[in-house]
């Protein structure tokens, strides 16, 4: 196709991705790097409250907002440079961990111990979603034609439900007594409980991700397997080949590019990583880059924001991806020039 | 003869519903307001839909809403149902307008207490207050004969007793998740052990014996509590409570109601309601009062009409319909059995909290943070006040306050 057609074929998308995705990336990038802070004053202000036997007024000394013209609390906004991300790294309390070779000291640090959850769960989940994923492929391709549609929409309903809502099941059937927490405990005759220590909600997360996305790559893997090529099917029996032999030489050959698809989609989402946690309510044990910069943007009681460090990890949180996905385009790129060639 | 039953019924169904039964004139002027989801802020809601053309908008996470839709020109809402710790955004930013001549004209059957004023000119109109108070299961404690728990040492002594006896699953029950709630906790204690929050200009001042003591109650209670502590708010524990499942809990007096009712709670009239435990200085426990502010984006005809229907509100009525709903400040309100540990414990001194203070939004997210690793054993009592001091200083410094 000529270059005018291309273009004017992408035209919209492209236009759309600048404004959605290109413009506001940059606008964070620039927020990263500035803080707005409200102009304060310190005053005396009597302040009068309930009590049961009347009114308690007490004089206080406040620093309070000061109120520009236009009504609004006036604010001013500075260049600080790297401070914002200074302060989310945290490099002077790193340093220490180190000195003192303590790795729990280094897990104290909200950003690291984000980091470090956030890449054990795209890791782990990686190969089992390709796995579980295949399995189901494989299962459906294989069953009777009279009931492939049927089997199809069930294997699919995981992938249908709401990420917050999967993840609040999940919580209710096992937190406190929930019905699978309590069958736990009569089988294994002891007490669990699955939301106290931080390595069974990991595990609980990694399980909802992986069921949730199986379906997802199992439908990729399922239109692969519809386009394998039946003569190469034949030759390989005819050469005696065994099931996995099968499996090994011809199939996982011919879906590659399809396995390199369903990573690069699974390693962008799942470094997102954040129903999760909010689902769970597992702040206290478990966090995830996404919620952390949730987290700065989320309004103390006195409406403050963090909007410059939600700002910068927002950007550390994009790095991270990133250099996840270079070594998977890295291979499509050398797969694709070898292919031109 | 079919038609004319049916013509008459709908003819009386249409009387009955045009009556304003309880108020006292119609409203005409379009009005919403915004506020907190819980029981007594859906009496205070209908009370108002009676005079007509009002909606409510009743949500538990108002206070993620409300600062932007008030700034708002003109504001989303006329009216907001707000407590002491979530008007001090909307004063600092001017987003609330001051009601004197408002109170003046439709507010003279108000009690002085329920004015509250800064810097001399009225900015809200409280309706009720709240604090967090223990709560036990009576009918237990006769059991073996135990007497009313007055401090934490004595709910520890208790749990201990109890937990050999086996009676019920965990002998204490806690709101300590983390977030919000625990840095709640947290304050509650260290306010009732006496301390300071904040020094010179801001400066975080947690890091000493008061708050390292308070860090050690709140350990020591939570060694009787359910294992997922962290995990569980209010309703988690009210739920624990009603199903019988832990003897004592520091719950927040609108939860008291729920105890007895008979649709969820299977302890109906086991629950006795008594003060907050005693810190070494005053109860464990922060005063909080919940009322109306008026937006300042809105015609003066629209807060003419908004604060008149407002006291339609939370008239007298209102508060004998809702009685147990909470500890009102209103004429009318006969204290029952529900508001008694409310009432005990704001009588034994406790300290309102402390809203005013320019850095304690900062110092309480910290604090919500922070307590966690503490209680899970990955820092000591020191270190995790001195991280948790850091947080706060990184956020004040960066918010202007330091």
């Amino acid at each position: 196709m000529n270059k005018k057609t291309f273009f004017a074929f992408i035209g919209p998308s492209v236009l759309m991705m600048v404004l959605f995705i290109a413009l506001p990336l940059v606008t964070v990038l620039k927020q990263s790097f500035y803080v707005t802070q409200p102009v304060y004053e310190t005053l005396d202000v009597e302040t009068c409250t309930p009590t049961f036997t009347g009114q308690l007024c007490v004089v206080e000394t406040k620093t309070i907002p000061i109120i520009g013209d236009n009504g609004k609390a006036l604010s001013q906004t500075n260049f600080v440079g790297f401070l914002n991300y200074q302060n989310v790294i945290e490099f002077p309390r790193v340093i220490a961990a180190f000195a003192d070779n303590s790795w729990n000291q280094f897990m104290a640090i909200d950003f690291w111990k984000a980091l470090r959850f956030t890449l054990s769960f795209t890791l782990i989940t990686l190969p089992l979603v390709l796995f579980f994923g295949l399995l189901i492929a494989l299962c459906i391709n294989n069953v009777a034609q009279s009931i492939r549609g049927p089997v199809i929409f069930v294997s699919l309903l995981p992938m249908i439900i709401t990420p917050v809502i999967g993840a609040l099941a999940i919580k209710w059937l096992f937190i406190g007594d929930g019905i699978l927490t309590s069958f736990l405990e009569w089988w294994l005759a002891k007490d669990i409980a699955m939301f106290a220590q931080a390595w069974t909600i990991e595990l609980l997360m990694m399980f909802y991700r992986t069921w949730h996305v199986a379906p997802f790559a199992a439908i990729v893997f399922y239109a692969g397997l519809q386009t394998l090529n039946q003569d190469t099917i034949e030759s390989a029996i005819i050469d005696g080949a065994n099931r996995w032999e099968k499996l090994r030489y011809v199939v996982l050959p011919h879906l590659i590019p399809l396995i390199v698809f369903v990573t690069l989609i699974h390693l962008m989402d799942s470094y997102r990583v954040f129903e999760e946690v909010v689902g769970f309510s597992s702040q206290a044990h478990v966090i995830s880059l996404q919620w952390l910069t949730y987290d700065f943007l989320t309004s103390d009681l006195m409406g403050n924001r963090s909007i410059g460090r939600a700002s910068a990890s927002s950007m550390l949180t994009m790095i991270g991806i990133v250099l996840l996905l270079i070594p998977v385009l890295r291979g499509v790129w050398l797969d694709y020039k070898g292919k031109r060639l | 003869m079919f038609l004319r039953k049916l013509a008459t019924a709908v003819a009386i169904t249409s009387i009955a519903s045009g009556a304003w039964a309880g108020c006292a004139y119609e409203n005409g002027t379009e009005i919403k307001s915004l506020a907190n989801s819980y029981d007594a802020w859906k009496s205070v809601a209908s009370a108002m839909e009676e005079c007509g053309n009002y909606t409510a908008v009743l949500d538990t996470d108002f206070k993620d809403k409300i600062n932007e839709a008030f700034a708002a020109n003109p504001s989303l809402y006329q009216i907001g149902g707000i407590s002491n710790g979530t008007m001090v955004p909307l004063l600092n930013a001017g987003s609330i307008r001051p009601l004197d001549d408002l109170v003046a004209k439709y507010g003279s059957h108000l009690n002085p207490s329920q004015l509250i004023k800064i810097d001399g000119k009225i900015m809200a109109i409280a309706m009720s207050v709240n604090n967090q108070h223990l709560m036990y299961r009576a009918d237990i404690f006769k059991d073996l004969g135990l007497a009313e728990p007055k401090t934490h040492a004595d709910m520890l002594a208790a749990a201990k007793f109890m937990q050999s006896y086996n009676i019920v699953d965990y002998p204490i029950g806690g709101t300590y998740k983390a977030g919000w709630n625990l840095g709640e906790e947290f304050v509650n204690n260290y306010l009732g052990n006496g301390g300071e929050f904040f020094g010179e200009g801001n400066a975080p001042s947690i890091n000493n014996a008061t708050g390292v003591a308070t860090l050690n109650t709140m350990k020591a209670l939570t060694e009787y509590m359910d294992p997922e502590y962290l995990v569980g708010d209010s309703t988690y524990v009210q739920q624990q409570f009603q199903q019988g499942k832990i003897a004592m809990a520091t719950l927040w007096g609108t939860r008291a109601a729920a105890m007895d009712n008979a649709e969820e709670s299977t302890v109906v009239g086991k629950v006795k309601m008594a003060a907050a435990p005693m810190g070494t200085t005053r109860p464990a426990s922060t005063n909080w009062w919940d009322g109306l502010v008026f937006a300042t984006n809105m015609t003066d005809e629209q807060a003419d009409a908004a604060f008149r229907l407002a006291m339609e509100g939370i008239d007298t009525e209102m508060v004998q319909g809702a009685n147990d709903q909470g500890v009102w400040l209103i004429d009318g309100f006969v204290p029952g059995s529900a508001a008694e540990g409310a009432i005990a414990t704001a009588n034994a001194g406790a300290a309102p909290y402390p809203s005013s203070l320019p850095g304690m939004g900062s110092m309480h997210t910290a604090l919500g943070n922070g307590i966690s690793a503490f209680l899970t054993g990955d820092k000591d009592a020191a270190t995790a006040l001195a991280d948790i001091e850091a947080a706060y200083t990184i956020a004040a410094t960066e918010s202007g306050l330091m």
